[in-house]
């Protein structure tokens, strides 16, 4: 990559990549200030972000990035499904949701291509 | 990154007791997995190995990771990819609101709670709110801390070692690592979900947000939380009226 092309790069990091991120962060520490954990508003903040966070999922499933794309939706759907369900049913267990998922995405893909 | 205070007796002792923290939490392997991904994600679309780890340090959360790297290897406009990594940071926010109070002691100056707030990210959050509360008030900040650098440290590391590696991973290994962020994310979610309006939530995010996508309307992530966070918020309002 060119020096100039290097250059934009480092300063896409900082501009849209660094800059929209952090100022959230910054932003909770001025209103953390003032807010009990327990308030009620929390609670539909705490709703607003959780959505956001399982739609980056959904989307990170739904429209794959990289490798991920060349296993077939199907197989990404499924994987993640039996890993919640695996998570569900051994002891809550994170390690175990997120292990059946890897593998059913690996054996997925020996079955099915990707 | 945290300047030491050594000043204050027991810090060094809860920062290395963060660290060792993270050193055991299952988020480690999910880190790492992820990490190497994004190195051989970035090697792939041909950024600069320096490039990669700064924005692990500064921006430190996988999906805006993911999104700034291949939406700029794509070539989207400047504006666009900001935009889509703003949203995906929005969860930020609360989480902060969320784990400040609790790591905070009445001494706490607010300057030392710049560098806590910059270590949240889902993986840090979700060990500081579970493994903090154990402890003294003041030494919830150094752990909590040393959980992070831990945490930091080892994402980079791992990212190195996808860039280098990058040719020889074979596509089955990067696609399995690349979907340890997604699953990991959705699992935590649920377990973290205390009351109607978290569990809501997550079933609405995880289905409103790609089906906005599909449809092609803009701003997706936002309308997500917006509206399916607030619909979520109602249908705990709902049940805790019906009870």
């Amino acid at each position: 990559m060119s020096e100039l092309g290097n250059l934009w790069l480092y300063a896409m990091l900082i501009l849209v990549g660094f800059l929209p991120n952090e100022v959230w962060r910054m932003a909770g520490v001025v209103l953390s200030r003032g807010l009990d954990e327990n308030s009620e508003i929390l609670i539909w903040v705490r709703a607003v972000a959780t959505a956001i966070l399982t739609g980056v999922v959904g989307k990170l499933v739904v429209f794959a990035p990289g490798a991920l794309a060349t296993v077939p939706l199907a197989v990404r759907l499924g994987a993640a499904a039996l890993g919640l369900a695996a998570f569900l049913l051994i002891r809550r267990s994170v390690f175990a949701g997120v292990a059946t998922a890897t593998a059913a995405i690996v054996l997925g893909m020996l079955l099915f291509g990707g | 990154m945290s300047a030491p205070q050594s000043g204050k007796p027991g810090w060094r002792s809860a920062f290395v007791g963060g660290m060792r923290a993270g050193l055991t939490s299952v988020f480690m392997v999910v880190l790492v997995g992820s990490y190497v991904s994004i190195g051989a994600l970035a090697h792939d679309l041909n950024f600069p190995l320096l490039w990669i780890v700064l924005s692990t340090v500064l921006i430190w959360a996988a999906p805006a990771q993911v999104i700034l790297i291949s939406a700029l290897g794509a070539g989207a406009p400047p504006l666009e990819v900001a935009l889509a990594v703003g949203l995906s940071g929005v969860r930020l926010l609360p989480m902060v609101v969320a784990l400040l109070p609790v790591v905070k002691a009445p001494s706490t100056r607010p300057r030392e709670l710049i560098v806590p707030a910059h270590f949240t990210a889902v993986s840090m959050w979700i060990e500081a709110l579970r493994l903090s509360p154990k402890l003294p008030r003041t030494a919830r900040i150094p752990y909590v801390n040393g959980l992070g650098v831990c945490f930091m440290a080892s994402a980079t590391i791992a990212s190195v070692i996808g860039y280098h590696l990058a040719q020889a991973l074979p596509s089955l290994l990067v696609a399995a690592l690349l979907f340890l962020t997604p699953i990991s994310f959705l699992i935590s979610a649920v377990r973290n979900a205390r009351v109607t309006a978290d569990r809501a939530a997550v079933a609405i995010g995880v289905v409103l947000a790609p089906l906005l996508a599909w449809r092609g309307v803009d701003l997706d992530l936002f309308w997500t939380g917006l509206v399916g966070g607030s619909a979520a918020y109602a249908a705990h309002r709902l049940r805790e009226a019906l009870r």
